[in-house]
């Protein structure tokens, strides 16, 4: 894969929605509910629709005879830069909505710095991708807040869901090389910027969920730079499969 | 071009586009929906360009199939480009395409802060497009397609889409 910096700072936003699409892909037809389970699939196709907007401009700038399929399921596990809060596995509902929430609240801040960028693709995609980032926060809080706030063992599995997934949250605002280059050449976005108002937003939810905001300050990163959890290999196994079985599928 | 400026589009293609309707709402036409931001000929090929309303929207390339099928039936070659700046909204619906659309059975998109209220549950406003009454509740954000949310009459107790406000 090409080396330039802004290729891959395209992968390190457009992996994340990527890796959250299959994640939710994968719950079409065994969602909770059948409401919620298109909600969720309405919510992946959005993740993917931005996906593909990234890799055909990250297609087109590699210098390469890539295609959007290329990047997307011809990479090796360390080529992909998603974060790992991501790649978590679907274990139950409160988890799933839990992954979803802390990661549209970062992605929606995200998605209002970047529609300003200079780079007018980048841009655009942005400033498309808040409208549609808007209503899946407004969906995954509203989750939060009702198990949160719910029964005792919705409370109780929400709770756990936020406490074990807090520990990806510090990751989100690590900046690879990548991407403090993309700052330096001022496309990029310091994310360090909104990292307060992130946590401030979450904290916010969880206290009207009722919820305990986590104290723990251990917290894991790696998957910005390649270097990724065990769930990712059984996760790509299923991602590339039909590319790898019948080559040069279109998407 | 900005929110509120028409579209491009040459007056002897339109009975063309208007024959494309959209695959998940049939009765709507691609110039009902303000999809099409610019359609010009030039040196005998017709040159579309396509906004998506939402950025997976599935039926983005059905539409550009379509487009393409409609202008080589009249001999014509069209080619179509998909472009995402502006972002689609649903102020680009004609008022001809909203009451297609209620009559089809699709509730129409409210302001942005009165969007806001119905999917949060906070008032009653969006009307069943069955019977009329504003005694409806959300049941889903999401409904059959990202564009719509799933709503129900307690009236006539009929679910219903609502079409989403996006601006």
């Amino acid at each position: 894969m090409p080396n330039s910096f802004i290729f891959n700072y395209i992968l390190t936003i457009a992996d994340n929605s990527l890796i959250l699409a299959q994640r939710l892909g994968e719950l079409c037809g065994h969602g909770p509910s059948l409401e919620t389970d298109i909600a969720l699939t309405n919510i992946s196709l959005d993740l993917l629709g931005q996906t593909r907007s990234y890799y055909q401009y990250a297609a087109k700038i590699s210098g390469e005879n890539k295609t959007e399929d290329d990047i997307a399921f011809l990479r090796i596990e360390r080529e992909y830069n998603n974060c790992l809060l991501v790649e978590q596995p679907n274990t139950h509902f409160g988890y799933t909505l839990g992954r979803q929430f802390l990661f549209d609240v970062y992605h929606l801040l995200l998605m209002e710095k970047l529609q300003h960028s200079p780079d007018e693709t980048l841009a655009a995609i942005a400033k498309k991708g808040i409208k549609e980032v808007s209503y899946h926060k407004r969906f995954s809080s509203d989750w939060v807040k009702r198990l949160g706030d719910g029964t005792e063992e919705s409370k109780a599995k929400m709770q756990e869901a936020i406490d074990d997934l807090w520990r990806f949250t510090d990751e989100l605002f690590y900046m690879t090389e990548a991407e403090k280059q993309a700052v330096k050449e001022g496309i990029g976005i310091d994310v360090s910027t909104f990292k307060e108002k992130y946590y401030e937003e979450v904290s916010e939810v969880l206290k009207e969920a009722t919820l305990t905001v986590p104290e723990n300050k251990y917290f894991t990163k790696g998957g910005k730079e390649g270097i990724h959890t065990e769930q990712m290999g059984y996760l790509l196994a299923d991602l590339q499969y039909m590319q790898r079985t019948y080559p040069n599928m279109q998407w | 071009m900005t929110l509120t400026e028409k579209p491009n589009i040459q007056e002897n293609l339109i009975p063309v586009l208007k024959t494309v309707s959209d695959p998940e709402i049939p009765v709507l036409s691609v110039l009902d929906l303000g999809v099409i931001r610019e359609a010009v000929e030039e040196n005998g090929i017709v040159k579309i360009k396509l906004t998506p309303t939402y950025s997976g929207c599935p039926a983005m390339d059905v539409i550009g199939d379509d487009l393409k099928k409609a202008f080589s039936e009249i001999g014509k070659k069209a080619e179509v480009e998909l472009i995402l700046s502006p972002a689609w909204s649903t102020d680009w619906i004609s008022e001809e395409g909203l009451q297609k659309m209620e009559k089809y059975g699709i509730a129409r998109p409210l302001s942005e802060s009165h969007d806001k209220d119905v999917l949060l549950g906070e008032k009653k406003l969006v009307k069943c497009p069955q019977c009329g009454s504003t005694n409806t509740h959300l049941v889903s954000q999401f409904g059959s397609t990202a564009c719509k949310a799933l709503f129900k009459c307690d009236d006539c107790q009929e679910p219903f889409d609502y079409f989403k406000c996006l601006k």
